[in-house]
Protein backbone atom coordinates (compact mmCIF):
# COMPACT_ATOMS: atom_id res chain seq x y z
CA UNK A 1 0.00 0.00 0.00
CA UNK A 2 2.83 2.63 1.12
CA UNK A 3 4.87 1.68 -1.61
CA UNK A 4 2.24 1.95 -4.45
CA UNK A 5 1.03 4.97 -3.24
CA UNK A 6 4.85 6.27 -2.96
CA UNK A 7 5.31 4.75 -6.12
CA UNK A 8 2.22 6.94 -7.60
CA UNK A 9 3.73 10.07 -6.01
CA UNK A 10 6.89 9.50 -8.20
CA UNK A 11 5.20 9.29 -11.35
CA UNK A 12 3.59 12.16 -10.27
CA UNK A 13 7.12 13.78 -9.45
CA UNK A 14 8.49 12.38 -13.06
CA UNK A 15 5.68 14.09 -14.73
CA UNK A 16 6.52 17.40 -14.24
CA UNK A 17 10.39 16.16 -14.74
CA UNK A 18 9.38 14.80 -18.26
CA UNK A 19 9.88 17.60 -20.01
CA UNK A 20 12.94 19.17 -18.00
CA UNK A 21 14.69 15.15 -18.71
CA UNK A 22 13.72 15.34 -22.28
CA UNK A 23 15.42 18.70 -23.17
CA UNK A 24 18.52 17.98 -21.34
CA UNK A 25 18.47 14.05 -22.47
CA UNK A 26 21.24 12.33 -22.07
CA UNK A 27 24.20 14.97 -21.50
CA UNK A 28 22.19 15.89 -18.00
CA UNK A 29 24.17 13.95 -14.96
CA UNK A 30 22.13 15.20 -12.35
CA UNK A 31 19.24 13.03 -10.10
CA UNK A 32 16.64 13.11 -12.38
CA UNK A 33 17.46 12.13 -15.01
CA UNK A 34 19.12 8.76 -14.08
CA UNK A 35 15.12 7.48 -14.04
CA UNK A 36 13.43 7.05 -17.47
CA UNK A 37 10.26 9.44 -18.27
CA UNK A 38 7.22 7.46 -18.95
CA UNK A 39 6.10 7.47 -22.63
CA UNK A 40 2.55 7.81 -24.35
CA UNK A 41 -0.74 9.45 -23.68
CA UNK A 42 -1.91 9.28 -19.76
CA UNK A 43 -4.43 9.95 -17.93
CA UNK A 44 -5.49 11.83 -14.89
CA UNK A 45 -8.24 10.00 -13.18
CA UNK A 46 -10.25 11.85 -10.22
CA UNK A 47 -10.82 9.49 -7.01
CA UNK A 48 -14.15 8.52 -5.94
CA UNK A 49 -12.72 9.01 -2.34
CA UNK A 50 -11.42 12.26 -2.85
CA UNK A 51 -7.93 10.98 -2.66
CA UNK A 52 -4.85 12.22 -4.90
CA UNK A 53 -5.70 11.62 -8.28
CA UNK A 54 -4.53 8.41 -9.91
CA UNK A 55 -2.30 8.97 -13.03
CA UNK A 56 -3.23 6.30 -15.50
CA UNK A 57 0.36 5.66 -17.55
CA UNK A 58 0.15 4.20 -21.14
CA UNK A 59 0.85 0.35 -21.29
CA UNK A 60 1.24 -2.14 -23.62
CA UNK A 61 -2.07 -4.06 -23.82
CA UNK A 62 -2.46 -7.88 -23.15
CA UNK A 63 -1.59 -9.87 -25.95
CA UNK A 64 -1.42 -13.48 -27.20
CA UNK A 65 1.16 -13.90 -30.00
CA UNK A 66 3.34 -17.26 -31.15
CA UNK A 67 7.27 -17.26 -31.40
CA UNK A 68 9.79 -18.75 -33.52
CA UNK A 69 9.68 -22.09 -31.98
CA UNK A 70 5.57 -22.22 -31.94
CA UNK A 71 5.50 -21.33 -28.21
CA UNK A 72 2.34 -19.34 -27.42
CA UNK A 73 3.94 -15.89 -25.41
CA UNK A 74 1.56 -13.49 -23.51
CA UNK A 75 2.42 -10.15 -21.30
CA UNK A 76 2.51 -12.75 -18.64
CA UNK A 77 5.98 -14.10 -20.76
CA UNK A 78 7.65 -11.18 -19.95
CA UNK A 79 6.67 -10.77 -16.10
CA UNK A 80 9.14 -9.61 -14.01
CA UNK A 81 11.06 -8.19 -16.99
CA UNK A 82 12.00 -5.58 -19.10
CA UNK A 83 12.00 -5.88 -22.58
CA UNK A 84 12.67 -4.10 -26.14
CA UNK A 85 10.07 -5.03 -28.91
CA UNK A 86 10.29 -4.02 -32.72
CA UNK A 87 8.66 -4.64 -35.67
CA UNK A 88 10.02 -6.14 -39.41
CA UNK A 89 9.13 -8.30 -41.71
CA UNK A 90 11.96 -11.18 -42.93
CA UNK A 91 11.94 -9.97 -46.38
CA UNK A 92 11.98 -6.39 -46.29
CA UNK A 93 14.12 -4.88 -48.32
CA UNK A 94 14.48 -1.34 -46.98
CA UNK A 95 15.24 -0.78 -43.47
CA UNK A 96 14.91 -4.20 -41.75
CA UNK A 97 18.43 -5.69 -41.56
CA UNK A 98 20.05 -2.26 -40.77
CA UNK A 99 17.61 -2.41 -37.52
CA UNK A 100 17.87 -5.71 -36.64
CA UNK A 101 21.87 -5.69 -36.45
CA UNK A 102 21.10 -2.17 -34.29
CA UNK A 103 19.01 -4.39 -31.91
CA UNK A 104 21.53 -7.51 -32.22
CA UNK A 105 23.87 -4.90 -30.60
CA UNK A 106 21.61 -4.21 -27.77
CA UNK A 107 21.09 -8.39 -27.56
CA UNK A 108 24.99 -8.35 -28.00
CA UNK A 109 25.61 -6.24 -24.73
CA UNK A 110 22.85 -7.64 -22.32
CA UNK A 111 22.78 -11.45 -23.51
CA UNK A 112 24.06 -12.54 -20.53
CA UNK A 113 21.11 -10.79 -17.94
CA UNK A 114 17.86 -13.01 -18.11
CA UNK A 115 16.26 -10.07 -16.98
CA UNK A 116 16.09 -8.73 -20.51
CA UNK A 117 14.10 -10.00 -23.05
CA UNK A 118 13.87 -8.99 -26.83
CA UNK A 119 10.50 -9.19 -28.93
CA UNK A 120 10.69 -9.11 -32.99
CA UNK A 121 7.09 -8.76 -34.51
CA UNK A 122 6.88 -9.39 -38.18
CA UNK A 123 4.47 -7.24 -39.89
CA UNK A 124 4.06 -9.74 -42.46
CA UNK A 125 2.68 -12.82 -41.00
CA UNK A 126 1.28 -13.97 -44.42
CA UNK A 127 4.55 -14.55 -45.64
CA UNK A 128 6.62 -14.90 -42.13
CA UNK A 129 5.45 -18.13 -40.88
CA UNK A 130 6.69 -20.18 -37.47
CA UNK A 131 9.21 -21.69 -40.18
CA UNK A 132 10.44 -18.49 -42.03
CA UNK A 133 10.87 -17.14 -38.58
CA UNK A 134 12.77 -20.05 -37.14
CA UNK A 135 14.89 -19.33 -40.15
CA UNK A 136 15.22 -15.88 -39.67
CA UNK A 137 16.27 -15.97 -36.02
CA UNK A 138 18.81 -18.66 -36.39
CA UNK A 139 20.66 -17.11 -39.27
CA UNK A 140 20.68 -13.63 -37.21
CA UNK A 141 22.67 -16.55 -34.61
CA UNK A 142 20.05 -16.58 -31.86
CA UNK A 143 19.62 -19.82 -31.17
CA UNK A 144 17.27 -19.22 -27.63
CA UNK A 145 14.07 -18.13 -28.52
CA UNK A 146 13.49 -17.43 -24.70
CA UNK A 147 15.38 -14.46 -25.09
CA UNK A 148 14.42 -12.99 -28.13
CA UNK A 149 10.83 -13.71 -29.69
CA UNK A 150 10.02 -13.72 -33.25
CA UNK A 151 6.66 -13.19 -32.81
CA UNK A 152 3.76 -13.68 -35.31
CA UNK A 153 0.05 -13.11 -34.66
CA UNK A 154 -3.04 -12.22 -37.01
CA UNK A 155 -2.64 -9.23 -39.11
CA UNK A 156 -4.99 -7.13 -37.24
CA UNK A 157 -3.45 -7.67 -33.89
CA UNK A 158 0.20 -6.95 -35.10
CA UNK A 159 -1.07 -3.48 -36.37
CA UNK A 160 -2.82 -2.37 -33.58
CA UNK A 161 0.02 -3.76 -31.24
CA UNK A 162 2.58 -1.66 -33.69
CA UNK A 163 0.64 1.33 -32.44
CA UNK A 164 0.62 0.74 -29.01
CA UNK A 165 4.83 0.52 -29.45
CA UNK A 166 4.88 3.49 -30.73
CA UNK A 167 5.58 2.44 -34.55
CA UNK A 168 4.17 3.52 -37.81
CA UNK A 169 2.67 0.43 -39.99
CA UNK A 170 1.02 0.44 -42.54
CA UNK A 171 0.37 -1.92 -45.60
CA UNK A 172 1.23 0.47 -48.83
CA UNK A 173 1.58 -0.83 -52.29
CA UNK A 174 4.20 2.37 -53.11
CA UNK A 175 6.86 1.54 -51.90
CA UNK A 176 9.18 -1.84 -51.96
CA UNK A 177 7.75 -4.56 -49.98
CA UNK A 178 4.87 -3.72 -49.77
CA UNK A 179 5.06 -2.40 -45.75
CA UNK A 180 6.20 1.23 -44.71
CA UNK A 181 7.29 1.04 -41.06
CA UNK A 182 9.55 2.62 -38.85
CA UNK A 183 12.36 1.39 -37.24
CA UNK A 184 11.64 1.72 -33.55
CA UNK A 185 12.82 0.26 -30.60
CA UNK A 186 10.54 0.87 -27.58
CA UNK A 187 11.35 0.02 -24.03
CA UNK A 188 9.60 -1.80 -21.60
CA UNK A 189 8.77 -1.87 -17.90
CA UNK A 190 8.00 -5.33 -15.91
CA UNK A 191 4.38 -3.09 -15.79
CA UNK A 192 3.80 -2.30 -19.60
CA UNK A 193 4.82 1.03 -19.31
CA UNK A 194 7.09 2.32 -22.16
CA UNK A 195 10.19 4.01 -20.74
CA UNK A 196 11.82 4.38 -23.57
CA UNK A 197 11.75 5.28 -27.29
CA UNK A 198 14.36 5.15 -29.79
CA UNK A 199 15.11 5.47 -33.77
CA UNK A 200 16.59 1.84 -34.48
CA UNK A 201 18.20 3.42 -37.69
CA UNK A 202 20.01 5.57 -35.79
CA UNK A 203 23.66 4.47 -34.26
CA UNK A 204 23.32 7.48 -31.86
CA UNK A 205 19.57 6.38 -30.52
CA UNK A 206 20.86 2.65 -30.10
CA UNK A 207 23.98 3.67 -28.22
CA UNK A 208 21.30 6.29 -25.70
CA UNK A 209 19.26 2.41 -25.53
CA UNK A 210 22.01 0.37 -24.22
CA UNK A 211 23.18 3.41 -21.31
CA UNK A 212 19.51 3.65 -20.62
CA UNK A 213 18.73 0.08 -20.14
CA UNK A 214 20.78 -0.32 -17.40
CA UNK A 215 19.05 2.76 -15.41
CA UNK A 216 15.60 0.95 -15.48
CA UNK A 217 17.06 -2.80 -14.76
CA UNK A 218 18.45 -0.47 -11.70
CA UNK A 219 14.75 0.72 -11.03
CA UNK A 220 12.93 -2.58 -11.55
CA UNK A 221 15.96 -4.25 -8.80
CA UNK A 222 14.78 -1.57 -6.32
CA UNK A 223 11.23 -2.27 -6.30
CA UNK A 224 11.25 -5.88 -6.40
CA UNK A 225 11.84 -7.83 -2.72
CA UNK A 226 14.69 -9.04 -3.08
CA UNK A 227 14.36 -13.18 -3.81
CA UNK A 228 15.62 -15.14 -1.10
CA UNK B 1 29.23 16.69 -65.28
CA UNK B 2 30.45 19.58 -67.68
CA UNK B 3 32.93 21.06 -65.01
CA UNK B 4 34.46 17.85 -64.54
CA UNK B 5 35.06 17.77 -68.76
CA UNK B 6 37.88 19.93 -68.63
CA UNK B 7 40.04 18.69 -65.61
CA UNK B 8 39.48 15.19 -67.18
CA UNK B 9 40.59 15.96 -70.25
CA UNK B 10 43.93 17.50 -68.86
CA UNK B 11 44.54 14.49 -66.76
CA UNK B 12 43.75 11.99 -69.94
CA UNK B 13 46.36 14.18 -72.13
CA UNK B 14 48.37 14.01 -68.88
CA UNK B 15 48.58 10.36 -69.10
CA UNK B 16 48.87 9.54 -72.65
CA UNK B 17 51.98 12.06 -72.09
CA UNK B 18 52.60 9.65 -69.20
CA UNK B 19 53.04 6.64 -72.25
CA UNK B 20 50.33 4.50 -72.71
CA UNK B 21 47.95 4.93 -69.94
CA UNK B 22 45.70 6.28 -71.67
CA UNK B 23 43.57 3.13 -71.29
CA UNK B 24 42.89 4.52 -67.62
CA UNK B 25 40.38 6.83 -69.04
CA UNK B 26 38.16 3.64 -70.46
CA UNK B 27 37.42 2.95 -66.60
CA UNK B 28 34.66 4.51 -64.37
CA UNK B 29 36.48 5.68 -61.43
CA UNK B 30 34.75 7.86 -59.66
CA UNK B 31 35.04 6.14 -56.35
CA UNK B 32 33.17 9.12 -54.84
CA UNK B 33 30.40 8.78 -56.89
CA UNK B 34 30.49 4.82 -55.80
CA UNK B 35 30.68 5.36 -52.42
CA UNK B 36 27.59 7.80 -51.82
CA UNK B 37 25.83 5.31 -54.31
CA UNK B 38 26.50 1.96 -51.98
CA UNK B 39 25.70 3.85 -48.96
CA UNK B 40 22.08 4.82 -51.04
CA UNK B 41 21.55 1.74 -51.99
CA UNK B 42 23.42 -0.90 -50.38
CA UNK B 43 24.61 -0.27 -47.15
CA UNK B 44 21.48 -0.74 -45.17
CA UNK B 45 21.78 -4.35 -45.79
CA UNK B 46 25.27 -5.21 -46.76
CA UNK B 47 26.74 -2.87 -43.99
CA UNK B 48 29.12 0.39 -44.46
CA UNK B 49 31.98 -1.55 -44.13
CA UNK B 50 30.50 -4.21 -46.53
CA UNK B 51 30.62 -6.62 -43.64
CA UNK B 52 26.74 -8.16 -44.49
CA UNK B 53 24.32 -9.43 -41.30
CA UNK B 54 25.47 -12.94 -39.76
CA UNK B 55 23.83 -15.52 -42.32
CA UNK B 56 21.17 -13.33 -43.54
CA UNK B 57 23.25 -11.25 -45.41
CA UNK B 58 26.29 -12.13 -46.88
CA UNK B 59 29.18 -10.17 -46.99
CA UNK B 60 30.83 -7.49 -49.95
CA UNK B 61 33.81 -7.39 -48.07
CA UNK B 62 36.35 -10.43 -49.32
CA UNK B 63 33.70 -12.62 -51.07
CA UNK B 64 34.90 -14.92 -52.90
CA UNK B 65 31.44 -14.37 -54.74
CA UNK B 66 32.72 -11.30 -56.50
CA UNK B 67 35.70 -13.33 -58.25
CA UNK B 68 33.30 -16.36 -59.21
CA UNK B 69 30.29 -14.16 -60.16
CA UNK B 70 32.04 -11.54 -62.10
CA UNK B 71 30.28 -11.86 -65.44
CA UNK B 72 26.74 -11.86 -63.16
CA UNK B 73 27.34 -9.23 -60.95
CA UNK B 74 25.89 -5.89 -63.23
CA UNK B 75 22.61 -7.93 -63.41
CA UNK B 76 22.50 -8.85 -59.97
CA UNK B 77 22.48 -5.78 -59.10
CA UNK B 78 19.70 -4.50 -62.17
CA UNK B 79 17.67 -7.42 -61.43
CA UNK B 80 18.52 -8.35 -57.62
CA UNK B 81 18.69 -11.79 -56.47
CA UNK B 82 16.69 -14.66 -54.40
CA UNK B 83 17.22 -18.19 -53.47
CA UNK B 84 20.39 -20.59 -52.06
CA UNK B 85 24.09 -18.92 -52.79
CA UNK B 86 27.40 -20.02 -50.94
CA UNK B 87 29.66 -16.78 -50.30
CA UNK B 88 33.04 -17.69 -48.79
CA UNK B 89 31.64 -20.87 -47.38
CA UNK B 90 28.56 -20.12 -45.67
CA UNK B 91 25.32 -20.71 -47.19
CA UNK B 92 22.57 -17.95 -47.49
CA UNK B 93 18.94 -17.90 -48.65
CA UNK B 94 17.44 -14.48 -48.99
CA UNK B 95 15.64 -11.89 -51.28
CA UNK B 96 18.15 -9.36 -52.49
CA UNK B 97 15.47 -7.26 -54.11
CA UNK B 98 16.46 -5.32 -57.38
CA UNK B 99 18.07 -1.88 -57.17
CA UNK B 100 15.17 0.76 -55.37
CA UNK B 101 15.67 3.42 -57.54
CA UNK B 102 16.55 3.25 -61.67
CA UNK B 103 20.77 3.29 -62.11
CA UNK B 104 21.88 3.67 -65.06
CA UNK B 105 24.77 1.69 -66.65
CA UNK B 106 27.61 4.01 -65.49
CA UNK B 107 25.70 4.26 -61.92
CA UNK B 108 25.83 0.56 -61.76
CA UNK B 109 29.43 0.49 -63.09
CA UNK B 110 30.57 3.08 -60.15
CA UNK B 111 28.66 1.33 -57.39
CA UNK B 112 30.84 -2.12 -58.66
CA UNK B 113 33.98 -0.34 -58.70
CA UNK B 114 33.47 1.18 -55.38
CA UNK B 115 33.35 -2.71 -54.24
CA UNK B 116 36.21 -3.97 -56.05
CA UNK B 117 38.37 -1.53 -54.50
CA UNK B 118 36.87 -1.22 -50.87
CA UNK B 119 37.61 -2.65 -47.38
CA UNK B 120 40.74 -4.89 -48.51
CA UNK B 121 38.71 -5.75 -52.02
CA UNK B 122 41.13 -5.95 -54.62
CA UNK B 123 38.94 -6.94 -57.33
CA UNK B 124 39.07 -6.53 -60.95
CA UNK B 125 37.75 -2.90 -62.00
CA UNK B 126 34.68 -2.91 -64.47
CA UNK B 127 34.32 -0.65 -67.46
CA UNK B 128 31.09 0.80 -68.62
CA UNK B 129 31.25 -0.79 -71.83
CA UNK B 130 31.89 -4.54 -69.44
CA UNK B 131 28.90 -3.67 -67.83
CA UNK B 132 26.78 -2.39 -70.68
CA UNK B 133 27.07 -5.80 -72.03
CA UNK B 134 26.30 -7.61 -69.06
CA UNK B 135 23.17 -5.96 -68.76
CA UNK B 136 22.42 -6.48 -72.24
CA UNK B 137 22.56 -10.03 -71.37
CA UNK B 138 19.74 -9.91 -68.78
CA UNK B 139 17.40 -7.24 -70.62
CA UNK B 140 18.79 -4.23 -68.15
CA UNK B 141 20.92 -2.04 -70.46
CA UNK B 142 20.01 1.72 -71.04
CA UNK B 143 23.44 2.51 -72.66
CA UNK B 144 23.98 5.38 -70.12
C1 LIG C 1 17.40 -5.40 -48.93
C2 LIG C 1 18.73 -5.82 -48.68
C3 LIG C 1 19.77 -5.70 -49.78
C4 LIG C 1 20.13 -4.58 -50.49
C5 LIG C 1 19.54 -3.17 -50.38
C6 LIG C 1 21.21 -4.99 -51.35
N1 LIG C 1 21.49 -6.31 -51.17
FE1 LIG C 1 22.91 -7.40 -52.14
N2 LIG C 1 22.22 -9.08 -51.26
C7 LIG C 1 21.22 -9.15 -50.33
C8 LIG C 1 20.93 -10.53 -50.03
C9 LIG C 1 19.90 -11.01 -49.02
C10 LIG C 1 21.77 -11.30 -50.82
C11 LIG C 1 21.77 -12.82 -50.91
C12 LIG C 1 20.61 -13.23 -51.82
C13 LIG C 1 20.30 -14.70 -51.78
O1 LIG C 1 20.34 -15.29 -50.69
O2 LIG C 1 20.00 -15.27 -52.85
C14 LIG C 1 22.60 -10.35 -51.58
C15 LIG C 1 23.62 -10.72 -52.45
C16 LIG C 1 24.50 -9.83 -53.06
C17 LIG C 1 25.69 -10.19 -53.80
C18 LIG C 1 26.22 -11.59 -54.04
C19 LIG C 1 26.75 -12.23 -52.79
C20 LIG C 1 27.93 -11.50 -52.18
O3 LIG C 1 27.82 -11.12 -51.00
O4 LIG C 1 28.94 -11.30 -52.86
C21 LIG C 1 26.26 -9.03 -54.23
C22 LIG C 1 27.53 -8.88 -55.06
C23 LIG C 1 25.42 -7.95 -53.77
N3 LIG C 1 24.36 -8.47 -53.06
C24 LIG C 1 25.67 -6.61 -54.02
C25 LIG C 1 24.77 -5.59 -53.69
C26 LIG C 1 24.94 -4.21 -54.12
C27 LIG C 1 26.12 -3.68 -54.93
C28 LIG C 1 23.88 -3.52 -53.63
C29 LIG C 1 23.53 -2.07 -53.84
C30 LIG C 1 23.28 -1.68 -55.21
C31 LIG C 1 23.05 -4.46 -52.88
N4 LIG C 1 23.63 -5.69 -52.95
C32 LIG C 1 21.88 -4.13 -52.21
C33 LIG C 1 20.56 -8.08 -49.76
C34 LIG C 1 20.62 -6.78 -50.23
Amino acid sequence: MMLSSFRRALHVGLLALGSAVALTACSDKTEESQVLPYIGERDVRPRADGGPADTIFAAIPSFTLTNQDGQTITNQTFAGKVYVADFFFATCPSICPKMQSEMLRVYEQFKGNPKVLFLSHTIDPAHDSIPVLRDYAQRLGIQDASRWHFATAPHDTIFGLARRYMTAAQKDGGVPGGYAHSGTFALIDSERHIRGVYDGMVKEEVDRLIQELPLLLKEEAAKQPKAQ
Amino acid sequence: MKKLRQPLWILRSLAVLAGGASILSCFSNRQNEGAKLYETHCSNCHGSQGEGLKRLIPPLAGADYLVQHRAELACLVRKGKQGPLLVNGVDYNQVMPPADSHLTDSQITNILNFVQTSWGNKGEIFTIREVSEQLRGCGGSDGR
